[in-house]
């Protein structure tokens, strides 16, 4: 019975972290976009290259950040949240 | 002299590998864990560890105060060495960064952008030579992050207390939890980027690793002896994957650390207000003055 509940307690931090990181959609989308108008910018006006390419990595930075949280919530949800709540359940059955 | 601040400069760095070898217990195969704790200092509060990163990032601070020693030592006004041009260089540079980013009067904040940019590529870049890069720790960041925050509250502060209140209710008073939570996660998410960029390499090249490992010892494995042991697979591609995790990603990171560190500072500061309240200080002490004269005058 022990062996099933860790399981599940496994299982579940395992399934959160996979769904934690669809967030992962966002920023792809997002840097995308800023990539696809940096070229863009950059066609039209090859002489400010590298004021745009120092901007576009910035912006880049900046919409990564949503994708970096749902990183560190599955990080914690494999290398840290199984041992938390197994021993909350040891805890609990005594 | 110059010999001797160079060999300064390189200890700390062997002295890592060294505290490495002798401290940290081999990791068998492939496993991915956080900073090792050496021990543990006890405290009224709590236990306060010191863990590898610490450690790391001290060696790394060492490291570059004694290359920074070795660059700047000696300086001439005529036949410069290339030692000095290079230090000019970097000097230079800086100060234009700092300058186009964040106006003429934050030129003061050159040095401290120049530390930050050092110190956390450097920390990042410890992983060339095998050592736990202390900036894949979010204590270590969380530390630079709390800095920036708080001189970002005190740029804010700058043009009194009731400028700083009243920022929060723009553009309309009631955004003002809003603008509470924004101002408490820039901090937050200053840490979490640097911190997750360098720790997702590192993960993603360990897995890569013992994807390839395993692969190998699948086709390998039959070979007698040696050959069957050594990952033939493992020569190449994680050195590329290396490539973009550890170098470029490193000083991009370090880069947009110290870029964002800029634009809040001087976003933040409230430079017409402050500007106003100079002349309007200077204004009132010259007519004391004034009066004071006066009053003299007339006894």
């Amino acid at each position: 019975m022990l062996e099933l509940a860790i399981g599940i307690i496994l299982g579940g931090c395992a399934l959160g972290a996979g769904c934690a990181m669809i967030a992962g959609i966002g920023p792809g989308i997002g840097e995308g976009n800023a990539v696809a108008a940096a070229c863009e910018a950059i066609g039209r006006q090859p002489e400010s290259r590298s004021a745009v390419t120092t901007t576009m990595l910035m912006g880049c930075a900046v919409a990564e950040t949503t994708g970096l949280y749902a990183l560190v919530i599955a990080i914690l949800l494999i290398f840290v949240a199984p041992g938390r709540f197994v021993n909350i359940l040891l805890d609990a059955i005594g | 002299m110059t010999l001797l601040l160079l060999i300064l400069a390189i200890i700390p760095l062997i002295a890592g590998v060294v505290i490495k070898i002798m401290f940290v217990p081999a990791s068998s195969g492939i496993d991915i864990t956080g900073a090792h704790i050496f021990f543990t200092i006890d405290l009224p509060m709590g236990g306060l560890p010191i863990t590898e990163a610490q450690v790391n990032s001290w060696l790394v601070i060492l490291s570059l105060f004694f290359f920074c020693l070795f660059l700047t030592h000696d300086l001439k006004t005529t036949d410069m060495s290339i030692r000095q041009l290079i230090a000019e260089w970097i000097v230079e540079k800086v100060e234009g960064l700092v300058r186009s980013n964040m106006g003429e009067f934050f030129i003061c904040f050159a040095p401290f952008i120049a530390a930050i940019l050092g110190l956390s590529a450097c920390s990042s870049l410890l992983t060339l030579i095998g050592l736990f890069p202390p900036t894949s720790d979010i204590n270590i960041v969380a530390g630079w992050a709390i800095m920036t925050f708080i001189l970002i509250t005190y740029y804010k502060f700058k043009a009194g207390p009731w400028i700083y209140i009243r920022s929060f209710g723009e553009p309309v008073p009631f955004l003002a939890p809003l603008n509470i939570i924004s101002e408490v996660a820039t901090p937050i998410s200053m840490a979490f980027r640097h911190y997750g960029n360098v720790l997702s390499g590192s993960i993603i090249s360990v897995l890569v690793s013992a994807l390839l490992t395993t692969l190998s010892q699948l086709i390998f494995g039959k070979l007698p002896g040696f050959l069957g042991e050594f990952p033939f697979l493992r020569i190449g591609l994680p050195a590329i994957l290396s490539i973009y995790f550890d170098l470029f990603s490193g000083c991009l990171q370090a880069f947009i650390f110290a870029m964002l560190t800029m634009l809040y500072v001087s976003g933040g500061f409230p430079e017409d207000e402050y500007f106003k309240r100079k002349r309007m200080k200077e204004a009132k002490r010259k007519q004391q003055n004034v009066q004071l004269e006066n009053t003299n005058g007339g006894i």
